[in-house]
């Protein structure tokens, strides 16, 4: 009861001051845009200026993937095993195109399509977008030692605002570095003979979905956190099976049961599926409909709850 | 709580006595507990008069940067209340976030863009349109004399530039409070006196209201229309500069005289201002009065026409030292006497806030 009386005689004793504003105060002439949404763009910008005035970090990015796809993707060379000569049995003369036939049909079958770098070349747009993602944490954990955040927070900016700008951020880089990673694997000799235009749009959507939800994660794991070691110790934890519990790699018919179980809610397979139906014309293990469904409940649900938790982490 | 309404009221009177200036911040009984142990504001009470320079005073942990971060709605309080330009922490921050500017202790501009560049983005983070923001950038630019390095990455700054810049990021939305939380800090004596000679200058320009933290304490005497000490998180004494020194009792005068038996005390306490009078030694005197330099002289004519003579006589002013050291116990380069004590209270106080 008494608290209201406070209140009121607060108010009704200091409105004068925010009224009038005293002579050669040029506050009056403060113009503020009443948008919720003016400052997110300036976050978003903030955090992509900083990663393309610095192309040794995107080079550094690259890397990586790239080694994955020319190592990886021309050395398991699966293709290889089933065509001409690569095998004879002894007594018996089985004529080579049986056995590139043969071959052919075993790489459809479980690649869905026959070969194999193509297969891990869409694989890599998912894991791009995954790393990326996964550091988006980092920036917000730097903000908040170096006082940036506290900054930020003493303006007017929409809290919700300073998380969906690292997400968008992470967002683009994703893209940007994915696009550049399909072009390399298309010169390093990536089927292309079923690519069109929707495919390549259809793709990128799947790969943004993919790393708004993931950018959400790990910025939610950050948002409380001081110290930039134990996110790289999280990350570190989880890159890996998050990766090889896709079938970014390798086709989830290879996997024991227990681990198809955790590729089918693992959203990085939904990703790389609608990449390989869309891109390769290969089967994929769901609908083109189902996967873009799953992504973007995935994206939805984790962006909506790191925007509420920001509300309720940012201000302690 | 009751008596916290008699508060207000007693304010409500004491506007006029206060030369007809307007309160900008009316703090209440503001309490910030950190883990449901740590106390680091233990119920703060005091108001900030529009147009002043206020200072925060106290030593590491004492509750000035917990204070500072609830007023700029950056923590929320335990509990109590606080009014900044007739909005309240609580219930409206985002109005009281577009009204003030915030320097924070650290220095916050991004390294890898220039001085131009982050300047725009604080003005983009307040929403002020381009049209304006250009104009204002370059305006603030050229008062802080960072025109010439605008263009340069921050990297390349030094501290005092830094500060700087980050002094016309805090004016960009032209905030009617600005709060400075150790704008000195680290700075060597030179860019020091630079820096408060642009925070002065903006204050001209810009008519605003400083709420300030410091260490310096020739600083705040010198700077601060008003100061209040805090130390445990609870403010001890407040007023301007010259009412701090003045409680101390005023200032002394120290008197020799040529040896007599004659107790000359109360020839001495007659003279006007004089507080207090004290007979060190046969020959030695010591005085407290106010006004001391008025003083002294009165004392020799009163002695004089009585047939004394002096020989020798000193005057001290109080320092702000003196009164800090009194108030909370320790001076303030001084305070980190039981390091391993203070370590853990700064850590604990790291972790707690984060």
């Amino acid at each position: 009861m008494s608290d209201l009386t406070t209140a009121e005689a607060n108010k009704n004793l200091v409105q004068p001051a925010g009224g009038i504003p005293a002579p050669g105060d040029k506050s009056n002439s403060t113009i503020i845009s009443s948008s919720p949404y003016h400052g997110l763009w300036a976050l978003t910008n903030r955090e992509l200026k900083k990663w393309y005035k610095n192309p040794v970090i995107l080079l550094l990015s690259l890397i990586q993937p790239v080694l994955w796809l020319g190592l990886f993707g021309k050395a398991m060379n699966f293709g290889a095993i089933f065509t001409d000569g690569a095998f004879s049995i002894p007594g018996l003369n089985i004529p080579k195109e049986i056995i590139n036939q043969l071959g052919t049909m075993l790489m459809l079958n479980v690649f869905g399509t026959t070969d194999y770098f193509s297969f891990l070349a869409v694989g890599m747009l998912s894991f791009i977008v995954l790393f990326t993602a996964m550091f988006s944490g980092m920036s917000i954990v730097w903000d908040r030692r170096l006082g940036t955040l506290n900054k930020v927070m003493s303006t007017p900016v929409a809290r919700g605002s300073i998380v969906m700008s690292k997400i968008l951020s992470s967002v683009i880089r994703s893209l940007v570095q994915a696009s550049i990673i399909l072009v390399l694997a298309v010169l390093l000799g990536m089927n292309i003979s079923n690519i069109t235009a929707i495919g390549v749009l259809g793709t990128f959507a799947s790969l943004a979905l993919l790393s708004f939800g993931f950018s959400a994660i790990f910025l939610m794991l950050a948002l409380r956190s001081t110290n930039q070691n134990t996110q790289m110790a999280v990350v570190n934890l989880l890159n890996l099976p998050l990766l090889f519990g896709s079938n970014a790699l390798f086709p989830a018919s290879f996997m024991p049961e227990w681990l198809q179980a955790f590729v089918k809610i693992n959203p990085i397979s939904y990703a790389t599926d609608i990449g390989r139906q869309m891109l390769l014309g290969a089967g994929g293990m769901g609908t083109l409909a189902f996967d873009f469904a799953y992504l973007t409940a995935f994206a939805a649900a984790f962006s909506i709850v790191g925007i509420m938790l920001s509300w309720r982490l940012l201000t302690k | 709580m009751f008596n916290l309404t008699n508060v207000v009221m007693e304010m409500n009177g004491e506007m006029d006595a206060n030369g007809g200036r307007r309160t900008i911040m009316q703090i209440r009984d503001l309490k910030k507990v950190f883990n449901g142990t740590v106390v680091a504001v233990d119920g703060v009470t005091f108001d900030v008069y529009e147009g002043e320079i206020f200072g925060f005073l106290g030593p590491n942990g004492a509750g000035k940067t917990t204070t500072i971060s609830m007023l700029t709605t950056l923590l929320r309080p335990t509990s109590g209340t606080a009014t900044v330009c007739g909005f309240d922490i609580l219930k409206e921050p985002n109005e009281v976030r577009k009204r003030i500017g915030v320097v924070p202790q650290e220095y916050t501009a991004d390294e890898d863009l220039t001085g131009y560049e982050n300047i725009m983005f604080c003005a983009d983070l307040y929403g002020i349109p381009r049209r304006i923001s250009r104009e204002r950038a370059d305006e603030l630019l050229r008062l802080v004399e960072l025109e010439v390095a605008k263009d340069r990455k921050v990297e390349t700054y030094s501290g005092g530039m830094r500060r700087r810049l980050e002094l016309a990021c805090g004016l960009i939305n032209h905030p009617r409070v600005l709060f400075l939380d150790e704008p000195t800090l680290g700075l060597d004596v030179q860019t020091r006196a630079a820096v408060w000679q642009y925070i002065r200058k903006l204050k001209e320009e810009y008519g605003m209201t400083l709420f300030l933290t410091t260490h310096y304490l020739e600083e705040a005497d010198a700077l601060c229309d008003r100061i209040a000490i805090i130390d445990h998180g609870k403010i001890v004494k407040i007023g301007s500069p010259k009412e701090l020194k003045d409680s101390l009792g005023g200032d002394v005068i120290e008197l020799g005289v040529q040896e007599s038996d004659d107790d000359l005390t109360p020839l001495i306490s007659s003279v006007q201002h004089v507080k207090e009078v004290k007979r060190v030694s046969p020959s030695e005197y010591r005085i407290k009065s106010e006004l001391g330099e008025v003083t002294a002289p009165m004392v020799i004519d009163a002695l004089r026409s009585k047939g004394y003579r002096v020989n020798k006589i000193s005057l001290t002013r109080p320092t702000l030292d003196q009164v800090y050291l009194e108030l909370t116990g320790k001076s303030i380069r001084e305070e980190n006497g039981d390091r391993t004590q203070a370590m853990r209270q700064r850590m604990i106080m790291r972790r707690a806030r984060s």
